[in-house]
């Protein structure tokens, strides 16, 4: 279960696309009433019913922290995915009533900075929106630099610009327009953070790039989701509720756990938080680990792995769980 | 004289480490008295194009010229020698203001005058784990007197006396970022007058 412990119950109370690819969804409480509060950078699991099938999603609250009314999300359609964006995109319709977790910050600002910089790739515009109401109730100093594929795909770019203008920069890809990145976090003040939210390649950019011209690591923040990897359907043993479980081809291991009625522990389910790590007691095999969480040392001695997002190939896989 | 070694101590002592260069294109380095032995020592690993983008801040306190004509021999971009930290405050102070990320800084010498450069350059907003430090030099001690707040400047015994409301305090190693000072408590409250013989723990 979410250590983010107890659910909320919400309506769909609107249903907006944006653009080709990207749909709002606003939630309200079912019944009335505010929601929990949030702070900008926050994400909320959604749980959908997908034919005897329960997909949880982490998306990101888009929606001012300061208004307990509603929380928005965007979900950008992945027509490749495993099928959670689609579900959202064709099925979820206004008036409809879902679960959501309370929401869960792995994202948040450090309020010491003296200044943010924001650097979103596409989809990974949403906390910022969040974050950028958050600031501008404070007073607090921003600037955003945003790169879309085209204005037509650039979701809320035009609003954003028109609603922080100086402050919102687009680029967009099928003009040749970059991030002039060295440039920019050169001439940053003293006390700037940087937080980055986009395409792995974008994120790795900027960790690198700012780790070249001196920057602390600490003043540099990022958050990438992962969805599940598919891979070779795989069996494993579970020591300490004495099942053996199969995990299918396009399901987590995760997932798998949950669907055979073990309480596994998670928050974010995209490899990040390090809430669902799990001891490896017995391994002949690989373990292949696709998340942001151990370190190189941990993967080598491959005691532990981390079930929203990795997998295993081999023979026999048990674990303390 | 080399980088000193600290007996293990309670978690709010500071330690230091050893400087070493890293990426940046603009340095600051601030160091009083032996401190410079730590800077000239980065000179056989740094690359050619370091003092160009160095800025030196230098405190030569009993040092007096020893080390200043190697300091300069350098050819850091630009170099400041001052009397004291007082002194050189306005100037790393309006140093820190003008900067931008990516700027590395190096303090080392004593206690003092790294946890006072430390306080300005947090404050500045540089996360203190990413400050470089090397302790080289005396081990007096900055303190400040929890009953006046007064602070006393290179304590080199335990007790002393304090210089602002003349308590006999005990030197603890309870040491205060934001202050850039060690703590002095009252050592004879319980039974004034009766004050352990001064010993001379700091050179
Ligand atoms: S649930 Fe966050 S790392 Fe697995």
């Amino acid at each position: 279960m979410s250590a983010g412990t107890a659910k909320l119950n919400v309506t769909v109370a609107e249903v907006k696309p944006i653009n080709e690819l990207v749909t709002r969804f606003k939630f309200v409480r079912t019944g009335g009433g505010d929601l929990p509060t949030f702070s900008g950078g926050a994400h909320t699991v959604v749980e959908m019913e997908d034919g005897g099938q329960t997909r949880l999603n982490p998306y990101s609250l888009m929606s001012d922290p300061a208004d307990r009314g509603a929380y928005m999300v965007s979900v950008r359609r992945d027509d490749e995915g495993r099928g959670g964006s689609l579900f959202m995109h064709n099925n979820v319709k206004e008036g409809m009533e879902m679960v959501i977790s309370n929401p869960v910050n792995l994202f948040s600002l450090d309020l010491r900075a003296k200044k943010h910089l924001m650097l979103a790739g596409g989809i990974g515009i949403t906390p910022f929106i969040a974050q950028m109401h958050q600031l501008s109730h404070t007073n607090g100093l921003f600037d955003l630099h945003y790169s879309v594929r085209t204005a037509s795909l650039g979701s809320y770019a035009e609003e954003l610009q028109a609603q922080y203008p100086n402050r919102v920069h687009v680029y967009h890809d099928d003009q040749d327009e970059r991030i002039n990145l060295e440039e920019l976090l050169d001439t940053q003040p003293l006390g700037t953070h940087i937080y980055v939210c986009g395409p792995k390649g974008m994120i790795d950019w900027v960790h690198k790039t700012a780790e070249e011209l001196g920057w602390p690591r600490e003043a540099v923040h990022s958050e990438e989701f992962l969805a599940p990897a598919s891979g070779q359907p795989f069996e494993v043993k579970l020591a300490q509720s004495n099942k053996v479980i199969q995990v299918g081809e396009h399901q987590s291991l995760l997932e798998a756990l949950e669907a055979n009625d073990v309480d596994a522990p998670y928050l974010c389910r995209g490899g990040a938080c390090g809430q669902c790590e799990t001891t490896v007691i017995e391994c002949d095999g690989k373990l292949v680990h696709y998340d942001h969480w151990l370190t190189d040392e941990q993967r080598e001695a491959g005691k532990l792995i981390m079930p929203c997002v990795s997998r295993f190939e081999g023979k026999t896989l048990v674990l303390d769980q | 004289m080399s980088k000193t070694e600290f007996p293990p101590s309670i978690t709010s002592r500071p330690v230091y480490g050893e400087l070493e260069v890293r990426p940046g294109k603009h340095h600051l380095m601030i160091a009083d008295a032996e401190g410079a032995e730590a800077i000239l020592g980065l000179a056989s690993s740094a690359p050619a194009d370091l003092w160009a983008q160095t800025h030196i801040i230098y405190i030569p306190k009993s040092t007096g010229e020893t080390y200043t004509g190697d300091l300069r021999a350098l050819n850091p971009a630009q170099m400041y020698v001052g009397p004291s930290y007082e002194a050189a405050k306005q100037r790393i102070e309006d140093t820190f203001a003008k900067a931008h990320m990516g700027l590395q800084v190096y303090l080392t010498g004593t206690e003092g005058l790294m946890g006072q450069a430390m306080a300005a350059a947090i404050a500045a907003g540089i996360p203190h784990t990413a400050i470089q430090t090397e302790h080289r030099g005396s081990t007096a001690r900055r303190m400040q007197c929890v009953h006046c707040k007064g602070i006393t400047e290179d304590v080199t015994t335990d007790p002393f006396v304090c210089s602002h409301c003349g308590l006999n305090l005990f030197v603890r190693d309870h040491y205060s970022r934001r202050l850039a000072a060690f703590q002095g408590v009252c050592i004879d409250a319980e039974d004034p007058g009766n004050v352990p013989p001064q010993v001379e723990v700091f050179k």
